[in-house]
This record gives C-alpha cells, sequence and structure tokens, in this order.
C-alpha cells in the first residue's frame, strides 16, 4: 500500500515507517526536520506540511493512506504558532487527502484532549467532551484540531477517517512529553497531590497506529496499554524522587531553578488526572500491548542509567 | 497488630499491579497504615457495635447506602473499618468523595490512595460495574451538617444514587448509623469559614474543633434491597423507591438508638 506520513522525522513517527516499511509498505514522509538515515526506500519530503509543495507531494505519490503525526505537542513553540502548525496542518493534511485520492486518513491526537480538572472523571470514553482548554489553553491548538479530525468523519464520506487519542509514550528513546518531565533526578511535583498517570510503551504506540491503518480502522479511538500508576510512584520506579511544591510557588518557579519552562496551565495535568477507557480501540483490532507498567518504566530507567 | 492488617489488606478481592497499585490508583501501602489508625479507633477509642454486616454481600457488586451522623464523615470510616474488620474476607468500602475534596492538597491525595474517587457518577457505574463495593450517603454534606439536637433525624435524600444502582443492577444495603452525633455534637456550622477554606462548611462543637468524643458507635445494616428498573424511570418512580430505603434507614436508625440507650 502507498502511504504518506506527515511529521515523518519525529521519533515515534520514525518507528511507525520503519514497522510499515517492514511489512513492505511504499513509504513517503513529510516533514520540516529531515531524517538522514531514513530507512532504504522511504522518502522523505523537507517540507512544511501546510506549504504548497506539501500537495505537490499528495499529487504526485497518491498515497491511499495517510497517516497524519505532524502536530507539535512540545511547549517551546509559542501558542499562536503551534495553533497555525496544528490547526493549519491538519485541515491541509485532510484537504490533500481528499484532493488527490486517500481513502484512509488516520490523525495521531494525543489524550491529553479530555483535559484534567478536579471534578473530571477517570477513565474517559471517546463520546465526552474536551474540558481543561479554559484550564490549559496551551492545549486548545491540539483539542482544536483533533475535533477538525473529527469533522472528516462527516465530512468527507468516502475517507475513511480515524482519530486516536494516545496516553502518554514512554521507553527507550527518551523522547515525548513524560519523558522530558520525568528527566531530572528531582521531579517537580504539586505538594499534595498525586495524580494517575497513564503511559504506554513507546513500540507499542507505534504498533498501535500500525495496526488501525492495517485494520482500515474509521472512527475516535482511545489508545491506551497498561493501566495508570500515581505520578509519585512512577517517578520512584524510574528512579528519580518527587520534589513536592506548593502550587502557588510552582507557577512562580516554572523555568527558574532548573525546572523546566512550563506553562501555568500545566499545573493542572500534575494535580489531576486524564485517564482513558482504551476497550473500544482494543474490541476493535484485536490490539494487545506487549509492554506492561513495568517493563516500559525499565525500558525507560535503563536509557536513563545508560547516559548517566 | 500490623502484621494482622497487612494480612487482611492482602485479602482484599482487588487487581493490584507490581507496584502495589489498583487500576484506579488505590495503594496497598496507604490502606495499611489507614486500616492501622482506622482499627484502633474502632475497637480501642469507639468501641464500635456492627450489627447484620452478613447482610453485605460477600464479594460482587453492592451499594451501602446510609445517614450521616456527626459533623466530620466519622460514620464513613466506621463503615469502611467495619467492612475491612468484620466481613470474611474482608471487603473494601469505596466512599464517594466531596468535590472539594478533591481540589484540596493532601486530602486529594489520601482520597485517591484509599479507593474514595470523587463523587461522580461515572465513578459509581466504573466501581460497581468492577464488583466493587460503593458506600453512598444520599443526604451528602447536608447531612454530615446536622446539628447535635437533629442527629438521628435524615434531611432530603439525593435521587442520583437509585438511578445509578438500577443502571448496573446493583443490590442496595441500607445501613442506620447512630452515635456520631455524640461523639462529635455539633453545636453550629460556619458557612463562611468553609467558603474561606474552600468547603461546604467548618463544624464548630463545645470545645470548638470537630474532635470525636470516646462514645459507643453502632451501625446496623439491614438485608439488601433488589429493585426493578433501568434508571430511566421518571423522577417519581425513583423518588418511591428512594423514600423506600430512606424508610428503611429511618427504621435501623431508630432500632439502634433504643439499643444504644440499653447499652
Amino acid at each position: 500500500m502507498k502511504i504518506l506520513v506527515t511529521g515523518a522525522s519525529g521519533l515515534l513517527a520514525r518507528e511507525v515507517v520503519r514497522k510499515l516499511r517492514s511489512s513492505k509498505h511504499e513509504i513517503v514522509g513529510i516533514d520540516a526536520r529531515p531524517w538522514s538515515d531514513a530507512p532504504a526506500g522511504v522518502k522523505i519530503h523537507v517540507v512544511d506540511v501546510r506549504k504548497r509543495a506539501a500537495e505537490d507531494v499528495f499529487r504526485r505519490f497518491r498515497p491511499e493512506a495517510v497517516i497524519h503525526m505532524a502536530t507539535v505537542t512540545h511547549l517551546r513553540e509559542k501558542s499562536p504558532e503551534r495553533y497555525r502548525i496544528n490547526l493549519g496542518g491538519t485541515s491541509a493534511v485532510f484537504d490533500h487527502a481528499e484532493a488527490h485520492g486517500a481513502k484512509h486518513v488516520i490523525f495521531v491526537g494525543r489524550h491529553t484532549f479530555y483535559g484534567a480538572a478536579s471534578d473530571s472523571p477517570l477513565y474517559h470514553k471517546e463520546h465526552e467532551p474536551p474540558i481543561g482548554a479554559h484550564a490549559f489553553p496551551e492545549l486548545a491548538d491540539l483539542v482544536a484540531a483533533d475535533l477538525y479530525a473529527c469533522t472528516a468523519l462527516w465530512r468527507i464520506p468516502q475517507i475513511k477517517a480515524c482519530v486516536l487519542r494516545v496516553c502518554y509514550t514512554l521507553g527507550p528513546s527518551r523522547h515525548g512529553t513524560l519523558a522530558a518531565y520525568l528527566n531530572p533526578r528531582r521531579v517537580p511535583t504539586v505538594m499534595g497531590f498525586d495524580p494517575l498517570f497513564q503511559f504506554m510503551h513507546e513500540d507499542d504506540v507505534a504498533r498501535a497506529i500500525t495496526t488501525a491503518l492495517e485494520k482500515r480502522l474509521h472512527g475516535v479511538y482511545n489508545v491506551a496499554g497498561p493501566p495508570p500508576l500515581p505520578l509519585a510512584t512512577l517517578i520512584r520506579a524510574v528512579g528519580h524522587s518527587p520534589m513536592p511544591i506548593p502550587e502557588p510557588l510552582l507557577r512562580f518557579a516554572f523555568g527558574r531553578f532548573g525546572l523546566p519552562l512550563l506553562p501555568p496551565g500545566a499545573v493542572t495535568h500534575l494535580k489531576y488526572p486524564v485517564v482513558i477507557d482504551a476497550s473500544s480501540f482494543k474490541a476493535a483490532t484485536g490490539f494487545e500491548h506487549r509492554y506492561d507498567e513495568r517493563q516500559t518504566i525499565d525500558s525507560f530507567r535503563a536509557a536513563l542509567d545508560s547516559e548517566a | 497488630m500490623m502484621d494482622d492488617v497487612r494480612a487482611r489488606v492482602d485479602r482484599l478481592a482487588l487487581p493490584w499491579n507490581a507496584y502495589g497499585s489498583d487500576p484506579y490508583g488505590i495503594s496497598k501501602r496507604d490502606l495499611v497504615w489507614f486500616f492501622a489508625a482506622a482499627t484502633f479507633l474502632y475497637r480501642d477509642y469507639f468501641r464500635v457495635r456492627a450489627i447484620g454486616t452478613e447482610h453485605v454481600p460477600s464479594h460482587g457488586r453492592a451499594m451501602l447506602v446510609g445517614n450521616h451522623s456527626g459533623g466530620i464523615a466519622l460514620d464513613a470510616l466506621i463503615v469502611i473499618a467495619a467492612m475491612f474488620l468484620e466481613k470474611d474476607p474482608p471487603r473494601l468500602a469505596q466512599g464517594m468523595a466531596e468535590k472539594f475534596l478533591a481540589k484540596t492538597p493532601f486530602a486529594s491525595r489520601l482520597t485517591n490512595r484509599l479507593g474514595h474517587l470523587t463523587g461522580l457518577p461515572e465513578h459509581v457505574v466504573q466501581m460497581l460495574e468492577a464488583e466493587r463495593l460503593v458506600l453512598v450517603f444520599p443526604e451528602g454534606a447536608r447531612g454530615t451538617a446536622k446539628l447535635f439536637w437533629d442527629r438521628d433525624s435524615l434531611v432530603h435524600f439525593g435521587t442520583g444514587f437509585m438511578r445509578l444502582a438500577l443502571q448496573t443492577r446493583s443490590p442496595v444495603v441500607p445501613f442506620g448509623f447512630v452515635g456520631g452525633g455524640e461523639a462529635i455534637p455539633t453545636i453550629a456550622n460556619s458557612y463562611k469559614l468553609g467558603r474561606l477554606l474552600g468547603a461546604p462548611y467548618v463544624p464548630f462543637t463545645p470545645w470548638i474543633a470537630p474532635v470525636p468524643l470516646p462514645v459507643r458507635l453502632e451501625v446496623r445494616f439491614g438485608s439488601a434491597m433488589r429493585f426493578e428498573g433501568n434508571g430511566n424511570e421518571d423522577d417519581a418512580t425513583i423518588e418511591e423507591k428512594v423514600e423506600e430505603v430512606k424508610r428503611r434507614i429511618a427504621a435501623l436508625v431508630a432500632e439502634g438508638r433504643r439499643s444504644l440507650r440499653v447499652a
């Protein structure tokens, strides 16, 4: 099958590309960042997905399936720019997919879509609305991109559209939002709060994405693996120690004293859990995670230790 | 005693992972210290009498529904301890925490680690479908706010619990709790101070703080009630069923009051 992967140079996307390549699919990638040692036979077009040259890749390659992974999730990018990349990029990908005959589009979104709040339930199901955007405006673009991707379900009936809301990834690459947060020896937490954190081995996440492609999955699905763990337990399990800071101080301390620079909204995600129910995905695809919580943590920890 | 508590925690039918945590964040380690303290309060401090615990199913879903008695949720603590100490194998009763607790530092962590999730209908359904034992006080915060002279009365019952019991086909085990009003005799509630602290109210006793007296407490369970329906009935039908539960609880409270006088 001819598959186009946007954001193909990202670490998770690279794993997806490798897996697809090993099952003999024909792959083309689009990414503004280069991927110098891409697998043989995988052509990476270094171009912004919102630019005209990107449409030309669609036009010439005519992919049967598109996996859209070109969303910016890190918070270094300023919000207005993220908004343009994430929402503008998503709308461009669906437009091009429609115009150039793709049959299946997978949008890889995040479980943080549901938002963290004191009165939000555990184990969100797919029909639930996003509630966290007001508390964490920096995530509003991802919520908007997710909802926009969902419109393709009724807007473009000839395309099987699939929106995946994937929990945090963790693993030996030490890449991703959660890995970056857990990286310092003393991990800042909000004093008096210990939310559940849901994570999945990066290899399982990549396999979940390729499974969604192989099964021609259509609809909105939460993707998760092992059950979540309390944050302090997770921090200790990776061999680091939680550093509880009273909330008013923490908001002030972000970006100072060696702490990561996080927007104030990030604090809600350190106070309240975002936990998803992935039973629909498992029922629709038969997917089972291969790494349990301990193996996932140990693989991350081993990578940390080899660095140290 | 710690070994005994630890052994009982080990016998709780919960799906622990390698880190001693269940899928809802209940922590085995926290249960041990909590039940060690609760056992002392239950056996030595209050001299609790629990009657009719055989009416609580030994396994599978059930909803414990009872009255509030006393200015803080002492009754919840005692019922949870009774299920842990009197049932064999022990059961973990999971309360539904007042929403303000989820926003309160330390209280948030504590309630979550002990299995008392934020009081949301979704959580009640999730717990019952996971075949757990859920503890519900349909009087809500209005119930703990009862003053000393109203301690054995029942205030308005919410109806949400009945719809959830019907929807999940769970038996309702009614219980009446007496003595909480004597342990923490509330003479006034400050709603202003409560607002300031982010709580519904702050109770005052003759000795100001709601520190409980070591009095006798009694919790009396009635036989399980099973209701027909799917939870989509109109309000009047649901209210009838709720009234039935409320009458049973009122009778259990009255019985408990009589036996407490004799004792």
